[in-house]
């Protein structure tokens, strides 16, 4: 990597942390209106991936040191617990919840078992899709 | 409108069914690719297509599109997009180790 | 409304994914396999036992209430297949962790194996039809990842082919529901069944003969019916006996289920698909058993055989009475039993010889005898000879033909029977019977009394479920009773 395209490098830097906040208010706009987990998980993999094409896959290998196959394993887990949580009380799986709270900044906000929920695809669409990337990535042979 | 959509849906399954008839990998897979585009369209098209009325059933609401299309189909093409990756990873394995993409070279096995 | 109808398919979940994070601990991998599917086991069981004494049981996931939201049915069928299901995943996992490499194993064979289950169990428990679309698709993804894991030559080849058809199956399932969809306005089964039976009694219900063959195509691809069963034998001769088993048993089986409840519960009084069936599974059957007897390798002959045997469930639910679904439900039962047992003894004979060819072996019952015997009653129960199991589903499909005046097709099945016979005589005297004639001397010394373990218990089953017919099979004509009237699904699901 002697021939480092600057131009890249820069616009990379930039682009990149607009499409990751992009990626965070989908998600958080998702449930009601459009977004939500698997669009955002999408942005943010496309981010991460542009930071990959332009940088080199060892300086974002040390960067960011998550095997990806756990972050999926995480997401489902998270998704899938979440769906439990309601067994507990007695209503049927995956059933949800939620209330309306005045939190302090936010004002008033509506929080849901969605949204873990939610967070758990976000986790495994992200996890999917650079495994999937760099998996023929990394095949070099 | 639903009438210019089922035209663009065969247009799709058309040129699906040419592409998945070739003997080229990738074609194949993107044939597939194209067909699941086709079928999701079909999807929202035959549960009826409405313009400027939003997926929510508010109790008053006077006009509202179907959600459920809508959710069926994004589940769809999350598992279509799952496959095709797979499938492509599938298929690049199966290139490297053959050095063949084409069909007609894919058959028979060692002990026949 | 009771929790317990999820845990069949939520404790494979949850134990799959915790499996990911101990990819790299063998030991982990199989307790929690093992514990999983035996829960899995002994919930299903349990649920039998209640349904059976209060009746069909429901649950509407996410509290959303049929016919809007997705809801799990547990009829006496969904649930004795989930059963036999966890039976044959136990059974699987044990024989796998004799014969597999430990690399096989680390690279999340667990995980995949447990989400294959997750699948299998969610279409058979499902009441929604996209919701069974899901299924379909957790259980395949899965079954491609297994099919393909190990990436030999020919594996790479044949799991390519498997994953394109299987994929353009389930794009026409989707075109399939976006018709039904179109014309009734509801996916839930029940919803659909009374729905779909109003429509027809209007005049123009040619568009639902229409919808019912594009599911019989999706269905057929699925489950290796007569035009549609080329990528069946060689897809399942490429992976290890194992998985060969697990899906040979399994996942056809599926198939044939989604096909039984499609046919009973919504398109139930079709004037057209029935006589199609009827077609359709004497022209498997026949096909299918032409190709085992033309064979010359273990392997090819059982995947060859798994189409023929579709062909007698797709006979029985084509005859659609009461008794003929009992039979077809006994058939089912007696083929995932003991399908997956031959592909273990096929296994068991590929680790003593090393190849699965036929003419390459013979006088195996001299050195290993308790193999050539125990085979030799699985086969002879395959080809439905009494008192084995496989006699009863046959006699009642054959009685419940000439009740319902189908001669030609019972005359089909009959000679298939007969060929089945053949072709299965054909391996146990060539690699059993005969002069000792092994591939390698050592052969001769190779203990394989761990592997038979394994496959005691299906042997033991298919004993029982032939010479103790009678509990069973009145058991399989309850569910007769229960499939061929649809208002018992529709009064459970709807009335909550």
């Amino acid at each position: 990597m002697k021939n480092t395209p600057i131009q890249l490098h820069v616009v990379t830097r930039i682009v990149a942390f607009i499409i990751l906040i992009f990626s965070i208010f989908l998600f958080f706009a998702g449930h009601n209106n459009p977004g939500g987990g698997f669009i955002g998980g999408l942005m943010t993999a496309s981010a991460l991936v542009l930071l990959y094409l332009s940088f080199d896959l060892k300086t974002i290998k040390r960067v960011l040191p998550f095997d990806y196959a756990y972050v999926i394993g995480a997401g489902l887990l998270l998704a899938t617990l979440t769906g439990v949580a309601g067994m507990f009380f007695g209503f049927p799986y995956l059933t949800q919840f939620f209330e309306y709270f005045q939190l302090p900044i936010l004002g008033e906000t509506e929080l849901t078992t969605a949204l873990p929920f939610d967070l758990g695809i976000y986790l495994v669409v992200v996890g999917f899709t650079l495994l999937v990337i760099l998996t023929v990535a990394e095949d070099d042979s | 409108m639903e009438v210019l959509m089922i035209f663009a849906i065969g247009i799709l399954f058309t040129v699906s069914t040419y592409l998945i008839l070739t003997k080229s990998l990738l074609r194949v897979v993107l044939g597939v690719l194209i067909l699941s585009h086709g079928a999701h369209l079909l999807f929202l098209t035959l549960s009826g297509l409405k313009t400027g009325a939003p997926p929510l059933l508010g109790e008053e609401a006077g006009s509202y599109t179907d959600p459920l299309p809508q959710a069926l189909v994004l589940t769809a093409i999350v598992i279509g997009f799952g496959i095709t990756a797979f499938m492509l990873v599938l298929a690049y394995r199966t290139y490297k180790v053959h050095e063949t993409d084409n069909f007609d070279e894919l058959r028979g096995s060692d002990d026949d | 409304m009771t929790n317990l109808l999820i845990l069949p398919i939520l404790i494979p979940l949850l134990a799959g994914v915790i499996l990911i994070f101990f990819k790299n601990s063998k030991m982990i991998q199989r307790v929690i396999s093992v514990i999983a599917s035996a829960a899995m086991t002994g919930i299903s069981g349990y649920l039998i036992y209640a349904v059976y004494n209060n009746g069909i049981q429901t649950i509407a996931l996410g509290d959303w209430q049929a016919p809007f939201g997705i809801v799990l049915v547990a009829d006496l069928l969904s649930v004795s297949l989930v059963f036999l299901a966890g039976i044959l995943g136990l059974v699987t996992l044990f024989f796998a962790y004799q014969t597999f490499s430990a690399e096989r194993e680390a690279n999340y064979f667990h995980t995949f194996y447990l989400f294959l289950m997750v699948g299998v169990n969610g279409s058979f428990m499902t009441g929604d039809l996209f919701n069974l679309f899901v299924f379909f698709e957790v259980m395949l993804i899965s079954s491609f990842i297994l099919i393909s894991m190990g990436s030999q030559r020919y594996q790479l080849q044949e799991s390519l082919k498997y994953v394109i058809i299987n994929t353009v199956s389930s794009m026409f399932f989707i075109a399939a529901i976006a018709y039904i969809y179109g014309v009734t306005g509801t996916l839930n089964m029940a919803d659909l069944s009374v729905k779909i039976a109003q429509l027809y009694e209007q005049e123009n219900s040619g568009i639902l003969t229409v919808i019912a063959l594009t599911f019989l195509f999706v269905f057929g691809t699925k489950s290796a019916i007569f035009p549609l069963y080329f990528w069946l034998p060689h897809s399942y001769f490429a992976p290890p006996a194992a998985i060969a088993a697990l899906f040979g048993g399994l996942l056809t089986k599926v198939g044939v289920y989604t096909v039984m409840r499609m046919y009973t519960l919504i398109f139930n009084n079709d004037p057209i698909v029935f006589q199609i069936l009827l077609l359709f599974g004497g022209l498997t059957m026949f096909i299918g058993v032409l190709g085992a007897v033309a064979q010359f390798d273990f392997k090819r002959i059982l995947s060859v055989h798994i189409v023929s045997q579709v062909g007698y469930m797709i006979m029985g639910i084509g005859i659609g009475t009461p008794l003929a679904i009992a039979g077809t439900f006994y058939f089912l039962a007696h083929n995932i039993i003991v399908k997956s047992g031959l592909f273990f003894f096929a296994g068991i004979t590929e680790k003593i010889t090393g190849t699965t060819h036929l003419k390459k072996m013979s006088g195996l019952l001299k050195t290993h005898p308790y193999v050539g015997w125990l085979f030799f009653i699985t086969a002879i129960s395959l080809a439905g000879l009494p008192p084995l199991s496989g006699f009863f589903g046959k006699f009642a499909l054959v009685i419940a033909g000439f009740e319902a005046g189908h001669y030609f097709v019972i005359a089909v099945s009959l000679a298939t029977g007969v060929l089945t016979l053949f072709s299965m005589m054909k391996i146990f005297m060539t690699s059993f019977w005969g002069e000792e004639k092994l591939p390698d001397p050592s052969a001769k010394e190779r203990k394989v009394g761990k592997l038979i373990l394994p496959v005691l218990p299906l042997v033991a089953l298919t004993v029982i479920l032939g010479v103790a017919a009678e509990p069973f099979f009145l058991f399989s004509l309850e569910m007769g009773e229960q499939l061929t009237d649809p208002s018992y699904y529709v009064e459970s699901v709807l009335e909550e």
